[in-house]
This record gives C-alpha cells, structure tokens and sequence, in this order.
C-alpha cells in the first residue's frame, strides 16, 4: 500500500452489531385474565385478602402485603383523575399528537390508579378529582391490550375530593 | 467471616417451560415455603433481603424490579440485588451478616429461560466488540472445551458418558429434577452428537424455576429454633475473559475459591458441582481436590436440570439440606458464571 | 461490629453524550486507573473487584462484570456486579463498603459506569412489553404527575423547578468533569425552553451521558497509608420498597425517609441541615430537589421548596447547605454511575478535593442514591474524621 492509501483511511471508532434475539413472552395468569377481561369490554381488578385493596391491573399479588390476590372484582369504565401531565413529545408507537395529556385514572371500585390518555377536553381544564370515563373503541377492534380503551373523557360529575381518591374500600 | 447458619431451602421444580407465569407467580411458593420452614412470616422478618437473576433472559430490562412484589416490602426493606447467580445474592448476604448489619436474610433466585434461546442468549456475554459479533453461543463455547481436552488426552467421551449416566441415576431420587432415569454409558455413547463432540445429554436442559434460602447468625438461628446447617467457608474467584490467555481444561479460580473456602480442611461426604456439561464435572472435580470417596451431585447435578440464576444457590441448598436431615456431616458446593467456567465460587458447610 | 472504611481513591472520566475514543472497557479502566493513582496505588494492591450498571440493555452487552475483568484488574480476584436500577452506583458503594467493613477484605476497587452512547437507553427504558398493560410514557411520564401532586400540596411557586435547574448547571460550570457546561444559563433560558411533560421543561431534566466512576475502599490500617486524607464511611443504608401498591405515598416515599434515618443514626446526625456541610442528592429532574429536602429531612413536609427559592442549596448565594456542588444528575447522568457520582462527590468535599465546587471547610457531607419507580435508595455519609 502506498502512503496516500494509508493516510486515506480513517481509524474505526466504532462498530454496528445488531442484537437480534427472540422471546416468546408469556402474560402470567394475572395478566392473561386482566387481559382476557379487557379483551371482553370489562376492566377486571384483584382484591388482596390482607388488606382488602383492589389492584388494576393485578399483578398476581399485592405488593404491599406479599400475598397473592385471587378475588376478581369487576370495576366501573368511571375514573377519577389522581394526578395528570400534559405530554408535549409524542410516544413512540403511538398515533396520539403532542400536547395531549396522560393522567393516573382510578377507576371506581379500585384503590390505585393506572395510566391513560384523556380527550375531548381542553389540557389546561384537566385537574386532581376530576371524573372521567372510558370511552372504548368498537368491540370488532378489540384485542388483549389495554389500547381497546380509546381514551377516557370528562363525564358531568363533581370532582372528587382529593383525600378520597383510591381510598374508599368496603365497609 | 462467621460461621453462617442455613435454615431453610425450598427449590420449585425444574421445568422446560413454566408457561405462563410471570416472575412473582414462579417466585411466590417457594418464598412461602421458605419463610414457613423457617418459621417466619415475611421478607418483615429478616433484616436482609438479597436476589439474583438476569433481565436478559426474560428479555425486560428491569424484570428483577417486579422481583420484589411477592415480598411484602412494606414497611420497606432492605433489599439488594445482582445480576449473577443467587449464590452470588448469599454471598453478599453473608458479608452484610458478617458486618454486623444484618442477623438473619433471605436470599432467591429465579430464572425464566424459556422465553429466549438460552445458549443465544448467552453468546452475548462475551466482548461485545470483538466475540459477541460472532454470535458464539454458550454450548459452543463448552463444545471446544471438551474437544480440547479430548485431544489432550485428559478426558474420554466414555468419562463424559459416565457422569450423564450417573446424573440421571442420582436424579431418580430428586423430586425437583428434570431428566432421571437409568441409562447405560453404551446407550448413552450411541446416540449421535449435537454440537460435536457434545451430545445432548452432554448438555444440560433449560429449566424454569426459583429457589429460596433463609440464612441467620447461629445465635438467630437458636433463637428461632429451627435446625441448620453452618456455611464455614465461602469465596469466589474470576478467571481473564479471553479464552485464549486461559487453560480451557483447568479451573484455577475453583481451585483458588475452595483452597480459601477451607474445602481441605474436612473430609468431603458430598460435592454439589454446578457442571452445565459433562466434561466440566470432571474439571471441577479435579479442581476442587476431590476423592473417589466423594459422592458428586446425588441431586443429579444441573445436568438433571438447570435453573439459570438459581441453579448456583441450589447447590448450596441442597447440601444444606442434607445436612440438616443428618443425611451427612460436612459438604461442599460450587456455582459457576460464564462461558467455559469463567468465574466460580465454592461454599463448605458442616453440621451444627 | 462493623470495621472501619474510607474511601482513599476516587476517579471519575469527564461526562459527555459519546465518548467515541474508548471501549467499555477502556471507559471502566480509565476511571479505575484514575482512582487508583489518586490512592497512590496499582492493580496489585485491590483485594477484589465490584461493578455495578443499570440493565444491560442499556448497552446490549449481558452481565459485562464477566468481559471487564481484565480491563479491571480481577482476574483471579473476586468480582461482582450489582444491579438495583438507578440506584446501583450506591448501591454498589455500599456492597463494596461492606466487604471491607465486614473485615473479610483490605482494599476493595468498585466502579460503576453507563456507555449509553452505544445502545438506545431510551428504547431500553421504554420498549413496549408484550402484554404490559401500562401505557408507556417515559421516566418524565412517571415522574411528572408526581411533581404535580408536590405542587398541588404545597402551593409552591412556578420557578422553583427553573431555580434549581438554573443552580444545578452553574455548580456544573465549576466542575470540568461535568457533561453540561452552561455557565451562562438563566432562569429564563430554562423558562424558555421546550416543555416536554409539563411541568418538566427540556432544561428541567438529565442529560444522557457516557462516564464512568471508580473508589477504592481501604480498611482504617492501610487507610493510614493513603497520600490524600481518606473520607471515612460515617453510615451507609439502602431501603427498598414496591414501584406500586395501593395507597403507597408517591411524592414522600416511605423507603426514602426511612433510609435517610438509619444513615443519620449511624453518622450521629440529628439535624441534616445543621450538621452536614453538603449533599450530593439525585435529582434528575429540577422538582426532585425540594421533594427530596423534605423526604430526607432537611426541611418539614410542604417546606423544602423554600430552601432552594432562598439559596440554602446554592454554593454561588452562599447557602448554609449546598446541594450538589459538582453539578449533579442535572449535569451529567451515565445512568449506572451517577449513585456513585453522588457519593464520590461527596467524599471529594471531605477530603477537600472538589476543586473549585468546594464547599470551604467541609467536615461531613451525604451522597444519596434512588431508582426505579423512587422505590430503591441508597445513602451514605462521609466525613473527614473517624468519628
């Protein structure tokens, strides 16, 4: 090689190695029947036997006792909004156009909240109480995927009071 | 370190495929049956609590996190994790005992390797730069290994032949086991190879499970009233990453872990040997100074079946129990990480 | 009892986006070599080895501990890898800390690090999981309602995430390591600049950095050894507790208030704000700053906003307790390390090392550690005496 050629060629920093791998995931029996219920129209929770708190979505235990929760209780498409962010950068995969707002739902029946997209709402009338509901997409589109609820809008409710949001469980 | 005691150990069932059950469902029972062995009620009761697994094997970053809801961690805890082995989860346990900071832990392991190719996967634990690229699975690794020593004279495919045989026979007795069976050397040596000069039984199975262990100072262990057994001595060592600046067919890091674990300063009833393939039982054997009066893996070894992340900590267990049931009176254990045996780690335990 | 440590090493590589001139490994190396010459030392000298980073994927390689051994100097040693999310540079401190106070090591080499440069750590920290029933919206996406709560709380002022992301990158201009350098930055820059999950603006939140952070550990006999004043290891804790549960107090996490107890137990402290000098708190986005002056203790619940709105956590308005002096997660954040960061940093003030971010006369300063969902924290104080 002459000296041109050598001088000619730029030292490699650096390497592109795509990692390729396959997984075949499975739901856990919690999640397969959230799912399975979500994929039928109805938000499904998990009651712990310890403490009595309804979880959504059940994860097949309750965290806080470290038990395994089993009694299945069906919840209301009616939330209310815990806390909220209005979103200004879009998510990957998702169609939804930035500034849109995510809020932590709590759906009645439920003592902790899951994380959605509200609409039909302007974002700076959004606030802490606020009561929502689901609005579903039609049934011939749903699949196992919590993506069958469209988005959750304001329903004519007063709000609720801060202190009671996810609190109220049975007598 | 201080003489630890081992209170409890629970292990799930090796599986080929667990089905679906996420991470809190295959650790859950044997958390329960752990904490109940023990006499105690929740990760509450310990002053520890220490895990291991590999997020690369369910294919989720973070999947250790969802790890901690089967423990009741509130009020929280304290809690630790690595992503190695368990028995690398006991063995920062045990220092956390040893400083004072802890009277009693609870140490798991899980691992769900049924999602990915395990031995895929596994090639990605190599230099990402210069081996990863070339996709070398972990199997093959172990496959020049064999070959190596094979040319070398130090080992016969009828050596390899005659551990699997006894594996499988040893297993009968394990409920927990995978493959069992009575198989003869001659069979064995018929079958075609799989990854030359391995055969598949040369290899040992993907399994999905999870296994626990309670460990105290002897004083808490008194105090709870629960039989045990001591864990006397424990160390690790790593070996250089590059195949070619190591021996294939040694493993000095064992040699260097039991040599100060105080293997040597017993006799060895029984050896629980973490040996994913044939030929490296015999490697380990070797390394860990062990006679013919030793009894190898009477569980059957992780070639009876493999809980990745946990197979390390079962071991350890399952000489713990044989012990505390007064099978025996002292024993050893070995876990190992990486390709070819690259790391290792070697606990000696005894009767109270 | 648990013997006596000290930090007597610390090194760390400047912080920046990409660093294109060094493998991983020569990324870990040059922050393990950097600690070792500031102890004085070699290769020879280090007992065992500790690494911790956040999850592989960040980088694609699986449990790297096994490919660094060489470039740490492990092989034949011990080595081990921790891994608790975002808290793992402490974490891994603390793990390393214990196998000297546990008296089965001498001197121990710990180094923690991210090259996020050569993965996607967004992608990682947000690929869609088959079946996750959670709506992915990012660390901003989890940690913004949050902030909304505090604000609803406490009625704070707008500006007092501007405040603290204005304060946080003006200590980073007096530290040459630092990833963002803006010395010139203002509160209206930051105002300025695009809102990304309201109230977070692109100024409010961490950079994403390549970088990595290294300590040696001594025993208190070789600690006597060491060239620079050793910063000996005052009280060091982790706390744990779910990312979710019904009823778990999000803005005031429980394991961060109980973890911040037992360390201040163990250095003897009462008062933090009275007794420590300085911190180096993680704060990856500009709110978490008064969340967590109220969550450690340094100001009662629904107060800590005031502190920083008064300069108590700035070293440039003379503030009786600096905050994070060498620029913090808001400067520079190689996800893996910056626990680490945090407590080398602080170790670096109480050996009156911090170049020109020193607090004059520090004596005692806390590094502090949290990930996941706020649910996993380590703590540490350090001081320039024994006792």
């Amino acid at each position: 090689m002459s000296d041109q050629n050598t001088e000619a060629l730029e030292p490699i920093t650096g390497i592109e190695v795509p990692v390729y791998l396959d997984y075949n995931f499975t739901a856990g029996r919690a999640t397969a029947r959230f799912l399975t219920g979500v994929k039928n129209g109805k938000l499904l929770g998990q009651r712990c036997p310890s403490c009595r708190n309804v979880y959504i979505p059940p994860r097949g235990c309750c965290a806080a006792c470290g038990v395994a929760t089993e009694e299945e209780v069906e919840l209301s498409n009616k939330a209310t909004v815990e806390s909220f962010t209005i979103v200004h950068i879009p998510i990957p995969g998702n169609p939804i156009k930035p500034p849109y707002v995510i809020a932590n739902l709590v759906p009645d029946g439920a003592n902790i909240s899951f994380l959605h997209v509200l609409s039909e709402c302007k974002n700076e009338d959004v606030r802490i109480g606020m009561r929502v509901e689901a609005l579903w997409k039609d049934a011939s589109e749903w699949d196992y995927a919590m993506e069958n609820i469209q988005y959750f809008r304001p329903i004519d409710e007063p709000d609720m009071e801060v202190e009671e949001i996810g609190r109220l469980k049975d007598a | 370190m201080r003489d630890i005691a081992i209170v409890s150990f629970v292990q799930s069932d090796c599986v080929r495929d667990a089905g679906a059950q996420n991470e809190v469902e295959l650790i859950m029972p044997v958390l329960r049956k752990a904490l109940d062995a023990a006499g105690i009620q929740s990760a509450q009761d310990v002053d520890f609590t220490c895990s291991g697994s590999c997020d690369y094997l369910q294919g989720a970053a973070f999947a250790f996190v969802s790890g901690v809801d089967p423990l009741g961690a509130v009020p929280p805890i304290k809690e630790s994790h690595v992503e190695m082995d368990a028995a690398w989860a006991l063995y920062e346990a045990v220092l956390k005992i040893t400083m004072g900071q802890a009277e009693s832990a609870l140490v798991y392991g899980f691992g769900k390797s049924s999602p990915g190719e395990l031995p895929i996967v596994l090639s990605q634990q190599l230099d990402p730069y210069y081996m990863a690229p070339l996709w070398l699975d972990s199997i093959s690794t172990a496959a020049l290994q064999a070959r190596t020593m094979l040319d070398n004279g130090d080992i016969t495919e009828k050596d390899m032949a005659e551990v699997v045989a006894r594996s499988r026979k040893n297993a009968k007795s394990n409920p927990h086991a995978q493959l069992k069976g009575d198989v003869s050397v001659d069979e064995l040596l018929a079958e075609p190879t799989y990854l030359s000069p391995l055969r598949k039984h040369d290899c040992c199975p993907v399994s999905d499970g999870a296994c626990a262990m309670v460990v105290a100072t002897v004083e808490k262990a008194k105090e709870w009233g629960k039989p045990y057994a001591v864990l006397k001595g424990i160390d690790h060592r790593i070996e250089s990453h590059n195949f070619g600046a190591r021996d294939l067919t040694q493993s000095p890091s064992t040699q260097a872990a039991a040599k100060s674990a105080g293997v040597a300063n017993g006799p060895v009833e029984v050896a629980e040997i973490y040996a994913p393939f044939s030929h490296q039982e015999i490697i380990l054997k070797r390394a860990l100074g062990l006679g013919d009066d030793t009894v190898v893996n009477p569980s059957g070894g992780v070639l009876a079946g493999n809980l990745m992340m946990a197979s390390g900590l079962s071991r350890i267990g399952e000489v713990a129990m044989r012990i505390i049931r007064g099978d025996i009176k002292r024993g050893i254990a070995h876990a190992t990480s990486g390709h070819a045996l690259q790391q290792n780690l070697v606990a000696v335990l005894e009767e109270a | 009892m648990a013997d006596l440590a000290a930090v007597v090493g610390i090194g760390q590589t400047k912080y920046q986006t990409k660093r294109k001139d060094v493998s991983i490994a020569g990324l870990v190396r040059e922050a393990a070599f950097n600690a070792l010459t500031d102890a004085g030392l070699t290769w020879d000298d280090i007992d065992a080895v500790v690494v911790g980073k956040a999850p592989d994927m960040f980088e694609g390689g699986i449990m790297p501990e096994l490919y660094l051994t060489d470039a740490l100097g492990c092989n034949g040693k011990p080595m081990l890898r921790v891994h608790t999310a975002g808290s793992v540079g402490g974490s891994t401190a603390i793990v390393a800390a214990s196998y000297v106070q546990s008296g089965m090591f001498k001197r121990v080499l710990t180094v923690t690090y991210e090259k996020q440069s050569e993965s996607n750590a967004m992608w990682a920290l947000s690929n869609a999981q088959p079946f996750s029933p959670h709506l992915n919206a990012g660390a901003g996406g989890f940690f913004a309602p949050i902030i909304r709560e505090y604000m609803r709380r406490t009625n704070a002022p707008y500006d007092v995430g501007l405040k603290v992301a204005t304060k946080d990158r003006l200590h980073g201009a007096r530290n040459p390591l630092a990833h963002l350098q803006l010395p010139n930055i203002t509160m209206k820059e930051v105002e300025d600049s695009p809102m990304l999950w309201e109230p977070l603006r692109f100024l409010e939140s961490c950079p994403s950095s390549d970088g990595a952070c290294a300590l040696v550990i001594s025993n208190e006999e070789l600690a006597a050894q060491s060239p620079k004043k050793p910063a000996w290891i005052r009280g060091a804790a982790m706390r744990s507790e779910p990312t979710m549960y019904a009823g778990r107090e999000q803005v005031n996490p429980q394991a961060g208030i109980d973890c911040a107890k037992d360390v201040y137990k163990q250095a003897g402290i009462t008062d933090p704000r009275k007794d420590l000098d300085c911190a180096e708190i993680y704060v990856p986005f500009s709110w978490y700053e008064p969340m967590w002056l109220e969550n450690l203790g340094f100001a009662d619940v629904g107060q800590g906003w005031k502190l920083t709105m008064e300069g108590a956590t700035s070293l440039d308005e003379k503030g009786d307790i600096p905050w994070n002096c060498s620029g913090g997660v808001l400067s520079s954040n190689p996800i893996g390390a910056s626990g680490m960061i945090r407590f080398a940093e602080a170790a670096r003030q109480v050996r009156g090392d911090a170049g020109d971010h020193q607090v004059d006369g520090a004596k005692l300063a806390m590094g502090h550690a949290y990930g996941g969902g706020a649910q996993f924290f380590a703590m540490w104080v350090v001081g320039s005496e024994k006792a």
